[in-house]
């Protein structure tokens, strides 16, 4: 039960719920990057929501099923399709023995997610599977996926009944209520009032493009150059996934996945979890705008999000149920 | 001891941070270790990390998971308050534990920067490697990469900016100074930190069922070596 990696692609690597209870060690998280798609096609085909699952950018990899799988892919559409004929995201999908998955272009969005029924069988590197390419553990060998890789998946009650068909169940995760269409909010951050006059008025309707240099540690946004209203020496403390940080040329970087634990510049704010998915998203290039919300508006999307995965998960238990009962 | 009134701040939606100091002092970091350790013995349900830093202690959350235990109401108002009291504990005093022994080669081959550190600091190699040597260091936080240990106080004659152009690639081991800090890369990674020496020790290592030297807290006191214990370290 396995699946053979015959071409890369840019930056694939296993990754789950991330690694959590050890940033103290100065271990960064890790942890798919769009968390909301990694849970949205583990529901699908009713793993469990951190399930390890395999994340990629564009251009994507070439992956055959050794054996007949049940799938879901979910996050950015690459236009996949199985043995060249196209498939959806956001749908559980049985795939035949020997099934190549492959991707023919860049339709929406910057990262997809693979998930498999039962998981992948791996061994676990401080309770996760999340690759960690600095310190090289988690994952597969602590590597991004390269050609030839074999990864075994866990046995599962669906694949019992074995498919000689490609099959796309009718269903289909409604995602748009999750990611956000406009502007991706912000809470302002403990040096927020550092900023200068300017700095503070352009954060109130700020207008970036996703620098070229970004990547799973951060994505940079370029924008005006912010200021201080004097110079700063802060000491470092904590800093977490959508901190948005004022380096000293200026320019902003939103720390994700495989941010550092602690960090010396000025937090001017911090993404809220909620956007975070949506910013990943986001391909260099791509104009964003921020807005600043409060702690009660950034608890409440995120208490509406949470309510709103949970009733999927619900959806996609009871759509599964009543097509084996058939 | 007298009371640190602790500034507690929102760090966006699913962390929050206690700072005792806005700058580095070993009482704020007692405080930070204290409740550090508190927290790990009495965990938060829903807390998922607990990283310290010089004077600041930030926790990591799962807001849905809190919600629950503030009955449907703001998870960060309901961490805040339990921080509050948190936050002014009275300090037990901790008996010092015994400094954890880390060899250090200060050998030219292994030491980069040592030449220059000679020019910065007005001292001699030998100096250097006498004062580095002779302090026992905190472990204040961990941070930039797995295992890294932020170390103070280094002594004000050894002391040394960061390097202006930060190399590309900094050998695993290698012993830094940046300003009053040292530290060791536990891998190779690029780095800023004026080279002094090497230590043998595997400061990192994914084999081991705690992979990090170093916890935070920890006493550390460096130990020159010879260019031919450093070879038979890992050889024997």
């Amino acid at each position: 039960m396995s699946i053979t990696i015959i071409k890369a692609g840019l930056f694939t690597t296993v990754q789950d719920g991330g690694r959590k209870g050890f940033q103290h060690l100065g271990i960064n998280p890790n942890g798919a990057m769009d968390a909301l798609a990694m849970q949205i096609a583990n529901m699908l085909i009713q793993n469990k929501a951190a399930e390890a699952v395999i994340e990629f950018f564009y251009p994507a990899p070439v992956i055959r099923f050794n054996v007949s799988a049940f799938i879901a892919l979910s996050g950015a559409d690459f236009g996949a399709t199985i043995n060249e004929i196209p498939i959806p995201i956001n749908h559980p999908i049985f795939v035949p023995e020997n099934a190549v998955l492959s991707f023919t272009k860049k339709i929406s969005g910057h990262i997809a997610y693979l998930a498999i029924q039962g998981g992948l069988e791996l061994n676990e590197w401080m309770n996760s599977y999340s690759t960690n390419t600095r310190a090289g553990a988690g994952g597969v060998e602590g590597r991004v996926l390269i050609k030839d890789d074999e990864i075994n998946f866990k046995a599962t009650v669906l694949q019992e009944n074995k498919q000689s068909q490609l099959q796309v169940l009718p269903w289909m995760a409604d995602t748009k209520g999750l990611y956000q269409t406009q502007s991706l909010r912000y809470l302002p951050g403990n040096e927020f009032s550092f900023l200068n006059a300017f700095s503070q008025q352009f954060m109130t309707n700020a207008q970036f493009t996703v620098h070229a240099d970004s990547d799973r540690m951060g994505y940079r946004l370029k924008g005006p150059a912010l200021k201080c209203k004097k110079q700063i020496e802060l000491i470092s403390s904590g800093v977490t996934n959508g901190s948005i940080q004022l380096l000293p040329n200026g320019q902003c970087i939103v720390l994700l996945a495989d941010h550092q634990t602690t960090g010396g510049y000025p937090r001017i704010g911090h993404i809220i979890q909620s956007d975070i998915p949506t910013l990943v998203q986001q391909s260099p290039g791509t104009i964003i705008r921020l807005i600043p919300v409060n702690m009660e508006t950034a608890e409440k999307i995120n208490n509406r999000q949470a309510q709103y995965l949970q009733q999927l998960k619900n959806a996609c238990t009871l759509q599964l149920n009543a097509y084996h009962r058939h | 001891m007298k009371k640190t009134i602790a500034h507690i701040y929102a760090l966006g939606d699913q962390a929050i941070t206690i700072e005792w100091s806005a700058s580095i002092s070993e009482e704020a970091n007692n405080q930070v270790m204290h409740s550090f350790h508190f927290l790990q013995l009495h965990p938060i349900e829903g807390v998922t990390d607990i990283i310290p830093a010089y004077s600041s202690l930030t926790l990591i959350y799962n807001p849905t998971i809190i919600r629950k235990q503030a009955m449907g109401g703001s998870p960060f108002e309901w961490l805040k308050k339990k921080l509050a009291s948190l936050a002014v504990a009275p300090l037990e005093t901790t008996p010092k534990t015994a400094p954890l022994i880390v060899p250090v080669c200060y050998d030219l081959s292994l030491a980069p920067d040592l030449l220059e550190a000679t020019q910065l600091t007005g001292c001699a190699i030998e100096e250097i490697i006498a004062i580095h040597t002779s302090e026992i260091y905190t472990v204040y936080m961990l941070g930039f990469l797995p295992g890294f240990a932020y170390m103070a106080s280094v002594n004000q004659k050894i002391q040394m900016p960061r390097k202006t152009n930060p190399r590309k690639l900094v050998a695993a081991g290698s012993v830094g100074i940046a300003g009053e800090q040292t530290g060791i890369y536990p891998l190779e990674a690029p780095g800023g930190w004026q080279l002094i020496g090497q230590t043998p020790l595997k400061i990192f290592d994914i084999t081991k069922e705690e992979p990090c030297f170093f916890k935070p807290g920890n006493r550390v006191k460096f130990e020159a070596i010879s260019l031919e214990q450093f070879h038979q370290f890992n050889a024997a």
